[in-house]
C-alpha cells in the first residue's frame, strides 16, 4: 500500500471497498484541516474540561501494591466512565465540521457505545450502535444506558455475536450510508487515518499523566503498562512516553485474544496488523471474560511498536484480571473494569519500582459478570 | 450483444453450477473465494460465505474448484472475486500466479480499491461515490472491464435499479471506452434489462447464490431468464 499514508511500518493502510475512499479522503482533509486550526483544539480543551471531567487524577495504589510506588491514571473518572469519551468527542467535533448528522460506531464492553451515544445527546446526531448479542447479554447496564441517551442499539446476531462482528456491521451500515453518516471507529483499528485519529484524540491521557507523574515524583516513571484490545488507551498514554527510551512500555492482552502474542500479519476491518488468524487468512475467534478485549485485531500502531522492540507485550488469563479486579476493590475502593484489570494483573509483579498503570474504566459494567464467577 | 455475469460463491458443487448457469446464458463466471469478515457483502453472501468455510472451502480448496470449473466449461472467462486478507496469507504473487493457473480469466479482491498494488492486475470497481479522478485511475488500471457498483451499500437484492447507475455510466464513458458492468443490486429480469440498457453488461451475486442453493437446474432456468432479458435489449 505505497501509495496510501497512514502506514506504520508494512501495517495499517485502507483495505476497503471503493465506495468509503472519497470519504477517508474526506475525513483526512477535514481531520489535517481541524489540526492546523487551533480553535479545534480549544474547543477540545474546553470540553474535556467542562464536560468530561479533565484532567483525570493520577492515584497512588500503595496498598495494592507494596513495595512499589504504582500510580494509577485514572479515567475511570472520565464522564461516561472510561477514556472512551476522549475519542468520541473529538470525533463528534470533527463530525460536525465534515456536516455529518448521524454518526453509527460498534461497541464491545459498550463503555464506546455509551460515550458515543452521550457525544451524540449533547450534539444532537442521530446515533446507531452496533453490539454483538453475547456482549449485550453481559453489559447489559451500557446497553441500558444508550437506549436512554437516546441511542439505538442494533443486535448483531451472527458470528461470534462479539465486537468483531459488531465492528464489521457498522462498517457496512458506513457503505450504504457514507453521504450522511460518520463513523466514529472507538479504537485506533480500522482504515487510515482512523488509527492516527484515535491515537491522538487519546493522547491526552499520556500527555496528563506524563507532567502529573513528574509532579508527583519529580521523574518519569520507569514503565507504562495498559490493556490491550484494539489498543487505544494503551496507544494513548504510550504517546506521551513514546520519546523518552528510557521508559519501559507494557501492553497486557487478555490471554485468549492475544492479536500481538500469537497472531499473524492478516487483513481486518479495512487495515493490516497483527490478528488472530489462520494460515489462509480467515479471522478466529478470540475468547476473554472481558467484552473490550475480546477482539482479534489490533490497532496496526502496537504490531509495528511490538516489531521495532519500542513496545513489548504480554498476557493475563481470565483468572488473573479477576483477582486484580477484587484486589483493587478491596484494598484501594476502586472497582476497576476487567479490562484494565489485566493491566494491573501484570503491573504488581513488575521488576520495576516506579509503575504508571492506565486505569482505562470503571468496573460497574462488569458487576454481573464478576458476581457470577 | 450484452453481457450477463453470474455470481457464485465456491462450494463443493460449483464446477456443475458454474456449467449450468453458462448453459442458461451466462457469458462470465465470477467464483467467490469466502472470507470470514467480508465488509462489501450483504446478509446472502455473507451466510453464504459462512457456510462454505465450514465446507471447508478454505484457499487451496477454492482453487482446486476453479480449475474443476475450467475443465467443466473451458471457454468462459472464470474471475475469482475475493478479499485482501487470503491473498495476503496466500501470498499477493502466489495468488494471482496459482489462480490464472487454474484457468482463472482475472481477479476482483472487494476491498483493495483502485490505486493500491497496482501491479496486480485486476478488475477494479467503482462506485456513485468514486470521484471523476478515482474512476479515471480505475479505469486505466482495470482488467478488462470496469464493474461499476450500481449503489451507495453492500451486495444484495433491491427494489429497484439504482438511480446512481446512469449518472456512473455517463463519468465512466467520459473516460474509458473498456466495457462496463453493473452491479450489487440487480436480481430479477427486470432489474437486469434495466440496467443492461445502460450498461455493456449486468452482475448477478446474491440472487444468484439463493438460487444456486435449489441446484444446477433451477440456477440454468433462472439465469435464462436473465439471458432473454438482456437480450431484449439489443431486440428492442
Amino acid at each position: 500500500m505505497t501509495s496510501t499514508p497512514g502506514l506504520y511500518g508494512t501495517y495499517g493502510g485502507r483495505y476497503v471497498p471503493e465506495t468509503l475512499i472519497p470519504a477517508l479522503d474526506e475525513l483526512e482533509a477535514g481531520w489535517r484541516s481541524a489540526q492546523a486550526d487551533e480553535s479545534f483544539q480549544s474547543e477540545l480543551d474546553e470540553l474535556g474540561r467542562t464536560f468530561g471531567g479533565r484532567p483525570t487524577p493520577l492515584t497512588r495504589a500503595e496498598r495494592f501494591a507494596p513495595g512499589k510506588r504504582l500510580y494509577l491514571k485514572r479515567e475511570d473518572l472520565l464522564h461516561t466512565g472510561a477514556h472512551k469519551l476522549n475519542n468520541a468527542l473529538g470525533q463528534a467535533v470533527l463530525a460536525r465540521r465534515l456536516g455529518k448528522r448521524r454518526i453509527v460506531a460498534e461497541t464491545g464492553a459498550g463503555q464506546h457505545g455509551v460515550a458515543t451515544a452521550t457525544v451524540c445527546a449533547r450534539f444532537g446526531f442521530d446515533c446507531v450502535v452496533y453490539m454483538g448479542e453475547e456482549d449485550m447479554r453481559r453489559q447489559r447496564p451500557n446497553v441500558e444506558r444508550m437506549n436512554l441517551l437516546g441511542a439505538e442499539v442494533r443486535p448483531v446476531d451472527f458470528g461470534t455475536r462479539t465486537l468483531k462482528e459488531a465492528t464489521s456491521e457498522a462498517i457496512r451500515d458506513w457503505i450504504t450510508n457514507v453521504e450522511t453518516t460518520h463513523y466514529l471507529i472507538g479504537s485506533c483499528v480500522g482504515p487510515a487515518p482512523y488509527p492516527e485519529i484515535v491515537r491522538e484524540l487519546q493522547a491526552v491521557i499520556g500527555r496528563e499523566a506524563r507532567e502529573q507523574l513528574r509532579e508527583a515524583e519529580g521523574r518519569l516513571p520507569e514503565i507504562v503498562v495498559a490493556c490491550v484490545g484494539g489498543g487505544s488507551n494503551a496507544i494513548g498514554i504510550f504517546a506521551g512516553f513514546l520519546d523518552d527510551a528510557e521508559v519501559r512500555l507494557l501492553g497486557v492482552e487478555a490471554a485468549e485474544a492475544a492479536s500481538l502474542g500469537v497472531g499473524n500479519p492478516a487483513v481486518l476491518h479495512g487495515a493490516r496488523s497483527s490478528v488472530l488468524s489462520d494460515e489462509d487468512g480467515q479471522i478466529a475467534d478470540a475468547h476473554s471474560i472481558s467484552a473490550g478485549l475480546d477482539y482479534p485485531g489490533v490497532g496496526p500502531e502496537h504490531a509495528w511498536l511490538r516489531d521495532s522492540g519500542r513496545a513489548q507485550y504480554v498476557r493475563a488469563t481470565d483468572e488473573e484480571a479477576l483477582d486484580a479486579f477484587r484486589d483493587l476493590t478491596r484494598l484501594e475502593g476502586i472497582i476497576p473494569a476487567l479490562e484494565p484489570a489485566h493491566a494491573l494483573a501484570r503491573a504488581r509483579e513488575l521488576d520495576e519500582e516506579l509503575v504508571l498503570v492506565c486505569l482505562s474504566g470503571r468496573g460497574d459494567k462488569d458487576l454481573a459478570e464478576v458476581l457470577a464467577r | 450483444m450484452k453481457k450477463l455475469v453470474v455470481y457464485l460463491m465456491s462450494g463443493p458443487e460449483t464446477p456443475e453450477l458454474a456449467a449450468a448457469a453458462v448453459a442458461g446464458g451466462a457469458d462470465l463466471i465470477e467464483l467467490g473465494f469466502p472470507f470470514s469478515d467480508p465488509l462489501a457483502d450483504g446478509p446472502v453472501i455473507r451466510r453464504a460465505a459462512e457456510r462454505a468455510l465450514q465446507q471447508g472451502m478454505r484457499t487451496r480448496a477454492c482453487l482446486d474448484g476453479l480449475a474443476r470449473t475450467r475443465e467443466l466449461v473451458p471457454r468462459t472467462p472464470l474471475v475469482p472475486m475475493t478479499y485482501a486478507a487470503l491473498l495476503e496469507a496466500y501470498g499477493w504473487d502466489r495468488f494471482a500466479r496459482d489462480a490464472h493457473a487454474a484457468g482463472a480469466t482475472s481477479l476482483i479482491v472487494a476491498d483493495l480499491p483502485a490505486g493500491e498494488r497496482p501491479e496486480l492486475r485486476r478488475i477494479q470497481l467503482v462506485a456513485p461515490t468514486s470521484t471523476d479522478e478515482r474512476v479515471r485511475i480505475a479505469a486505466e488500471q482495470t482488467d478488462g472491464w470496469l464493474y461499476l457498483v450500481t449503489v451507495t451499500g453492500t451486495t444484495g437484492a433491491r427494489t429497484d435499479v439504482s438511480p446512481a447507475l446512469a449518472g456512473l455510466v455517463e463519468r465512466a464513458r467520459a473516460v474509458t471506452n473498456l466495457p462496463l458492468y453493473a452491479g450489487f443490486g440487480i436480481a430479477t429480469p427486470e432489474q437486469a434489462r434495466t440496467a443492461a440498457d445502460l450498461a455493456d453488461g449486468i452482475v448477478v451475486g446474491s440472487r444468484a447464490v439463493e438460487v444456486a442453493e435449489e441446484g444446477p437446474d433451477a440456477l440454468r432456468e433462472y439465469v435464462r431468464t436473465l439471458r432473454h432479458a438482456v437480450d431484449a435489449v439489443v431486440a428492442a
